[in-house]
């Protein structure tokens, strides 16, 4: 099996996409729903990745 | 008297059903005809997990302690098992990656508990269908 080397951000973005799809699929009963919700989440997760990281470098100074 | 409608029904209507999104993930979405969720799903799930391997992730195995120790290792080997099929092929093809330090291997660990964690919600998702209580 080949080896792989995600950085940070790319790691937390295939993430945030494979989970996002799972929430999208599982909690809405439209597709339409589906696809709002998954891209909702999607880019909470997007919001979050960001927010904490300017929190992690700021808080380090 | 009212029929409770919050009755579980037979274990018969759902219970393959359950095992199989088990499994195969999306594999109950396979076996109740709905096979564009079913798809996703296991895309999903099977894309995590083997990235997951890719990333040379470890495979936790049960080990009791103190009580972080317990969480840790006890609830990362159930969310490993909930992979169904992933996790026994891995373990049957003789995968066996110790834990390491370094951000790959920390994330590869995480991505295989998590393909476990998405597959245990695909299987709700499979039961509550199976159950009438979702379309």
């Amino acid at each position: 099996m080949p080896k792989m080397n995600l950085s940070h951000f790319e790691a937390s973005m295939l993430f945030a996409l494979f989970t996002s799809i799972v929430l999208g699929v599982i909690t809405k009963r439209t597709d339409r729903e589906r696809i709002r919700y998954a891209a909702y989440c999607f880019g909470c997760f997007v919001a979050a990745v960001f927010a904490l990281s300017w929190l992690m470098y700021l808080g380090h100074g | 008297m009212a029929e409770n409608s919050n009755a579980l029904p037979p274990a018969s209507k759902w219970a393959p059903a359950l095992l199989l999104a088990w499994l195969i993930p999306g594999g109950g979405h396979f076996l109740l005809k709905r096979p564009g969720r079913g798809a996703l799903l296991l895309a999903c799930v099977a894309s995590m997990f083997l990235l997951g391997l890719m990333m040379r992730g470890a495979l936790f195995s049960p080990q009791t302690g103190d009580i972080l120790t317990t969480v840790i290792y006890v609830g990362g080997f159930i969310a490993n098992i909930m992979s169904g099929i992933l996790y026994l092929l891995s373990n049957w093809l003789g995968y066996n990656q110790v834990d390491m330090a370094g951000h790959v291997h920390d994330y590869g660990t995480k991505f295989l508990v998590a393909a476990g964690l998405l597959n245990i919600l695909a299987m709700v998702d499979a039961f509550e269908i199976a159950t009438g209580r979702k379309d």
